[in-house]
C-alpha cells in the first residue's frame, strides 16, 4: 500500500503539469532568470564569437556567421522532436497543456529554420559564389521548414481546438518516423548529383578559439528558446483560457457576474 | 444499382459473425477490398481523370520548356515522376470522402476489428485504379518525352511500387484532412514534404538505368518504404481518422 502511495506521489508532479494554470503560475518566477541567462549567453557568445575569435584562414571573417547558423540549426531539428514528442504526450496522456506547448513550438521551430536557411545563403554567397544551392543539408532543412509549416497549416484548419491539437500531434509524429528517411534519402541524392566544383568545408575539426564561443551561442540558444517557448505558450494559455477565473483574475477583471 | 451493392458490402462486414480468432480480419477485409473495387471501377470518372491530368500536364511540359529532345530527355524522368505523384496526391483527396459523409467510416470505426485492414483495403483498391495505371502508362509518355528505351522498364517498375507508398502516405493526410470542408491544398501541403523519400528512389531508379548501371538497389530500397509504409501508414491514418471522427 505504501509503495503504491509512493507511486502515487513521485506521479504527481506529473499531472500537475497538465495543468495549464499550475504551469502559468509557476513559471512566472522563471520566466526573468531565464531571460536574463540567455540573454548574457546570447551576449557573451556575440562578442566573443564576433569580435574575439581568430579569423578562419581560408574564409576570412565570413565563417563568423556559424556563431548563429550553426545553433540556429541546431534548434530547428531539435525543436521539431520537442514539438513532437509534446504532441505525443499530449496524444497518449491526453495532456491539454502539452498540445499548447506544441503549438507554441511550430512557429518558433518554423523561424529558427528559416533564420539557419537565410544565414546559410549568405555565407554562401562569399563562400561558394551565390546564394542557393542544392545541397544535401539545405534541401534538408527546405523540407524541414515544409513539414514546419504543414504542421502549423494543419492545427489552424480545424474549427474545434481539441480536432487541430490531435491532428496535428499525428502529423508532427509521422513527420517525426520520417525526418531520419527524409535525411538520408537526400543526403544519397546529393552524392548522386554532386558538382564536380564544388566543395564542401568539411567542419570536422575545430580549433578551441572558435569552439567556445559556439558552445556559449549554442548554450545561449537554448536557453533562449525555453524562455520564447515558455512565453508564448503562457500566450496561448491567457487566449485558451481567458473565461476562467483565474485568467480574468489575473488580468485585474472582476470576475464574471454572469456565466454566459 | 449501385447503392445497393454498398449496403449489401457494408451489412455483410457489420455482421457479427463468430469465428477463429486468427483469421478474424481477412473476411471483412476481402469483403470491403470487393465493394471498393466495384465502386471505383463503377465511378468512372475516379479512374479516368487522374490519369487525364497526368497526361495532359505532362504535354504541357514541352511547351514550357522547349522541344528540344536532348532537354527533355534529361528532364523526362523527373517530370513523370512528379507529375504522377502530383496525380495520386490529388485523387486521394476523395478516399474517405464519401464514407465520411454518408456515416460508413463511423460504422467501420466502431466496428470491434482494429481500422487497420478496412484502411489497408481502401488504399489498395485506390493503388489499384491509379497507381498501376498511372505506370503502364507512363513508358508511353516517355517515349513522348525522349526518354531514353533503357528506362522504361525500370521507370514502369519504379512507379508501380512507388505509387503504392504514395498511396499509402497519402492515406494519411486523407484521414487527417476529410473532416474539413475543403481539405485540397492543405492536403497536398502536409504531405509532398513526406514524398521526397519516394521520389528521390524512384527517379534514382531511372536514372542509373539510362547511366548504364544496375538499377536493383534503388528498386529495393522503394520495396523498403513500401514494406515500412504498409506496416506504418495504415496504423497513421486509422489513428487519423479517429481523430476526425471526434471532430
Amino acid at each position: 500500500m505504501e509503495k503504491w502511495a509512493n507511486m502515487k506521489l513521485s506521479w504527481q508532479w506529473f499531472h500537475r503539469l497538465g495543468s495549464p494554470r499550475w504551469f502559468y503560475q509557476k513559471t512566472s518566477a522563471w520566466l526573468p532568470w531565464l531571460g536574463a541567462a540567455a540573454l548574457l549567453l546570447l551576449a557573451v557568445g556575440c562578442t566573443w564569437g564576433l569580435g574575439f575569435a581568430p579569423q578562419d584562414a581560408k574564409q576570412g571573417n565570413s565563417y563568423r556567421i556559424i556563431y548563429i547558423h550553426v545553433p540556429a540549426a541546431f534548434l530547428a531539428l531539435a525543436g521539431y522532436y520537442i514539438m513532437a514528442i509534446c504532441g505525443a504526450i499530449g496524444l497518449i496522456w491526453k495532456m491539454k497543456l502539452s498540445f499548447v506547448v506544441m503549438r507554441a513550438a511550430a512557429p518558433i521551430g518554423a523561424v529558427l529554420t528559416f533564420v539557419a536557411l537565410l544565414t546559410g545563403a549568405v555565407w554562401g554567397k562569399p563562400t561558394w559564389g551565390t546564394y542557393w544551392v542544392w545541397d544535401a543539408r539545405i534541401t534538408s532543412m527546405l523540407i524541414l521548414l515544409f513539414l514546419y509549416l504543414g504542421v502549423m497549416a494543419l492545427s489552424g484548419a480545424f474549427s474545434r481546438e481539441l480536432s487541430g491539437d490531435k491532428a496535428s500531434a499525428l502529423l508532427a509524429l509521422v513527420g517525426t518516423v520520417n525526418i531520419p528517411i527524409i535525411y538520408k534519402s537526400v543526403d544519397w541524392w546529393f552524392t548522386l548529383h554532386q558538382p564536380a566544383t564544388l566543395k564542401l568545408t568539411q567542419a570536422s575539426t575545430i580549433d578551441p578559439s572558435m569552439f567556445y564561443p559556439l558552445i556559449t551561442m549554442i548554450a545561449g540558444f537554448y536557453l533562449f528558446y525555453a524562455w520564447v517557448l515558455i512565453l508564448h505558450t503562457r500566450g496561448l494559455i491567457l487566449q485558451r483560457e481567458w473565461r476562467t477565473q483565474w485568467v480574468r483574475e489575473l488580468l485585474g477583471q472582476s470576475a464574471p457576474a454572469a456565466k454566459a | 444499382m449501385q447503392s445497393e451493392s454498398v449496403g449489401d458490402g457494408r451489412k455483410r462486414i457489420a455482421e457479427p459473425v463468430l469465428r477463429p480468432a486468427v483469421p478474424a480480419a481477412a473476411p471483412g477485409f476481402f469483403t470491403l477490398f470487393r465493394t471498393e473495387l466495384t465502386l471505383a471501377v463503377r465511378r468512372r470518372s475516379d479512374i479516368v481523370n487522374p490519369l487525364l491530368f497526368f497526361v495532359t500536364v505532362l504535354a504541357l511540359m514541352p511547351i514550357g520548356i522547349g522541344p528540344e529532345p536532348e532537354m527533355l530527355s534529361r528532364m523526362a524522368a523527373g517530370l513523370i515522376w512528379v507529375m504522377a505523384l502530383l496525380s495520386t496526391l490529388l485523387s486521394q483527396e476523395s478516399l474517405f470522402r464519401s464514407d465520411y459523409e454518408d456515416g460508413s467510416l463511423e460504422q467501420l470505426a466502431l466496428q470491434s476489428q482494429p481500422l487497420y485492414f478496412p484502411v489497408l483495403a481502401k488504399v489498395l483498391v485506390h493503388w489499384l485504379v491509379t497507381g498501376v495505371p498511372l505506370a503502364v502508362l507512363s513508358p508511353l509518355l516517355g517515349m513522348m518525352l525522349n526518354l531514353g528505351q533503357a528506362g522504361y522498364w525500370p521507370l514502369l517498375l519504379s512507379l508501380v511500387l512507388g505509387t503504392a507508398s504514395l498511396s499509402l502516405i497519402g492515406a494519411v493526410g486523407a484521414a487527417l484532412t476529410v473532416a474539413l470542408r475543403r481539405p485540397g491544398l492543405l492536403l497536398a501541403l502536409i504531405i509532398m514534404p513526406l514524398y521526397v523519400p519516394v521520389l528521390i528512389f524512384g527517379t534514382g531508379t531511372v536514372q542509373a538505368a539510362l547511366d548504364g548501371y544496375g538499377y536493383g538497389p534503388q528498386l529495393a530500397i522503394l520495396g523498403a518504404i513500401l514494406a515500412a509504409a504498409a506496416a506504418l501508414a495504415p496504423l497513421a491514418a486509422a489513428g487519423a481518422i479517429r481523430i476526425s471522427l471526434e471532430n
